[in-house]
This record gives structure tokens, C-alpha cells and sequence, in this order.
């Protein structure tokens, strides 16, 4: 395996989806192979940068008139 | 995991009608519901508009949700389709863009194309280092706001919200192959500048390497 047959299936890699017989390949492709692993390894990370990040957070002002809005809602539409 | 499993238990005494069951879980979601659509649409008051909409169409919906799917992913679809509808809208009143997000599409879902990585090193820190960094936020998100719409959104519901590829493709209007595309070039374009940011510079490797050369350092 060369690293740009490698990089095409990066995804399946990754996400563990790989052909367990294209997976050997791609091991030992890896394993003699620095710059793949490293890339590998970044890729790893950066899904977990914003996998587990959340960067931003309700306006406190906005997060009042939503629960207000939504108590409402639900009075309205449990009222029996 | 604990927080699904409390999920499941606070939607099924919401679906009997307890309010404050409701409110846990909107207390929850609503982060994470509110930064996805901040990624997505990148406008506050938009952002909002998202996270009420989806919140309110929970509540009206509760009854016909399935779990099929855990509650997140659920809201995370709602949320998505929202937030279709203004990405059109600005779409349809901006003139110069005469693609839809669906015609948007790869000219061929092949892989030949696809940017060869340059700026290859291990991090300085590990991704929860940095995170614990407010000041590098900037630098995270900033990333991420300059890929395209259409990669954008693919990594958002495939790699953030941890949908299926045929339930992204489904929610976007996409082939799976084309979402498949988006993801690698969206990964790949993310990692190139993640790593140019937090990349050691000690560590660097050549970019562009063959088999044998690939273990050369630049420096």
C-alpha cells in the first residue's frame, strides 16, 4: 500500500469501517510509515477537538425567554 | 453511559407529562444544540432562532419519537433542518450564489483530488489540553469557519453529533458517497490547520513524503 491509497481510505480507518483484510494492509503500511501514523494520530485528534468542545453558551437573556417560551408551550398543550 | 441512560428515563416521564423532566432535558441539549448551530450558521441571533425551533418542535413532537435514535441525535436532525432553511433562505437572497447546497456538489465523488497533506507533526498537547485553553477558542473555531458551507456541515453531523454516514447523507440531501468526499476533505483540511496551529515545529515531518523518505525530519 502507498500512502495516497492510504489516505483515500483514511475514513474507513478512522471510523473503523475498514475491510479487515484491507486493514492488515493498512497497519503495515503504518507501521513502517511515520508520516501516516502522524497523520492518522492529528486526524484522531482534531475530530476530538470539536467532538468534545462546546465552545459556546446560551445568552443567559436568551436562555430565560427560551425556558419561558417552552413552559408555556407545554402548558398550553398539556392542558387537558 | 450514564447521560443516556438518564436521557431515556427523562424522555420517557416527559412523554407521561412531566414538565420538569422536559426542562432537564432541555437544560442538557441546549448547549450543545446552540453551538451546533452557531458552527453551522455562524450568527447569534440565527443560533437562537435554531435552538428555539428545535426545542419547540421536541415538545410538539415528543410523542413520535422513536428512539431509534438517542435523544441528542434526535435534536441534533432537528436542529439541522432549521438550520437548512436559513443557509437557503441567505442562499436564495444572496444573488451571487447560484448553487444550492445540494447541486453544490464534488464534480465526481472520486478520491483523485484529494489534498495530499503538508504540515505533518504530533501536537505540543492532546486535544483536552487545549480545550482547558479559553484563548485558543479563537484558533479551534476559526478553523473550522473557514471550511465551506458544504464540508462544514458534513463534518458537524458526522464527526461532532456522531450521526451515521446514511443518516448525514439522509438529513443533507446527499449521495453517501458524496458525504464520504465532504468528510475527507473536511478532516483532512481541518487537520492541516489544526496542526500548522498546534503542531511541535521540532517534530515535523516532510510533507509530501515517499515510503522511504517518510521518516526524515525537516530540520
Amino acid at each position: 500500500m502507498k500512502c495516497e491509497e492510504l489516505l483515500a481510505m483514511l475514513n474507513e480507518y478512522v471510523d473503523g469501517t475498514v475491510d479487515p483484510a484491507i486493514c492488515q494492509d493498512f497497519e503495515r503500511h503504518l507501521a513502517g510509515c511515520n508520516p501516516c501514523q502522524v497523520v492518522v494520530d492529528n486526524i484522531r485528534h482534531t475530530i476530538t477537538l470539536y467532538k468534545d468542545g462546546q465552545p459556546y453558551e446560551l445568552p443567559a437573556e436568551f436562555r430565560r425567554r427560551l425556558h419561558t417560551t417552552l413552559r408555556q408551550r407545554w402548558l398550553e398543550t398539556h392542558a387537558s | 453511559m450514564v447521560e443516556t441512560d438518564s436521557d431515556e428515563i427523562w424522555v420517557r416521564q416527559a412523554k407521561a407529562g412531566d414538565l420538569s423532566a422536559f426542562e432537564a432535558l432541555v437544560s442538557r441539549h441546549e448547549g450543545r444544540v446552540y453551538s451546533l448551530a452557531q458552527r453551522m450558521l455562524r450568527q447569534e441571533q440565527d443560533a437562537e432562532d435554531v435552538v428555539q425551533q428545535t426545542f419547540l418542535s421536541a415538545l410538539e413532537h415528543l410523542a413520535g419519537f422513536r428512539e431509534e435514535s438517542s435523544f441528542a441525535t434526535w435534536l441534533a436532525r432537528i436542529a439541522t433542518h432549521a438550520a437548512l432553511k436559513i443557509i437557503r433562505r441567505r442562499q436564495s437572497r444572496d444573488a451571487t450564489a447560484t448553487v444550492s447546497l445540494e447541486q453544490n456538489t464534488e464534480p465526481q465523488p472520486g478520491y483523485d483530488t484529494i489534498p495530499h497533506p503538508e504540515y505533518i507533526a504530533d501536537w505540543r498537547q492532546s486535544p483536552h489540553k487545549l480545550l482547558e485553553q479559553k484563548e485558543l477558542r479563537q484558533t479551534i473555531e476559526g478553523a473550522l469557519e473557514t471550511l465551506d458551507e458544504k464540508h462544514r456541515l458534513v463534518f458537524l453531523l458526522r464527526d461532532v453529533e456522531g450521526l451515521s454516514v446514511r443518516d448525514t447523507a439522509q438529513t443533507l440531501g446527499l449521495s453517501e458517497a458524496n458525504v464520504k468526499v465532504r468528510l475527507l476533505r473536511a478532516r483532512l483540511q481541518l487537520r492541516e490547520k489544526l496542526t500548522t496551529a498546534f503542531g511541535d515545529p521540532a517534530r515535523r515531518l516532510v510533507g509530501g513524503h515517499t515510503h522511504e523518505a517518510g521518516a526524515a525530519a525537516v530540520s
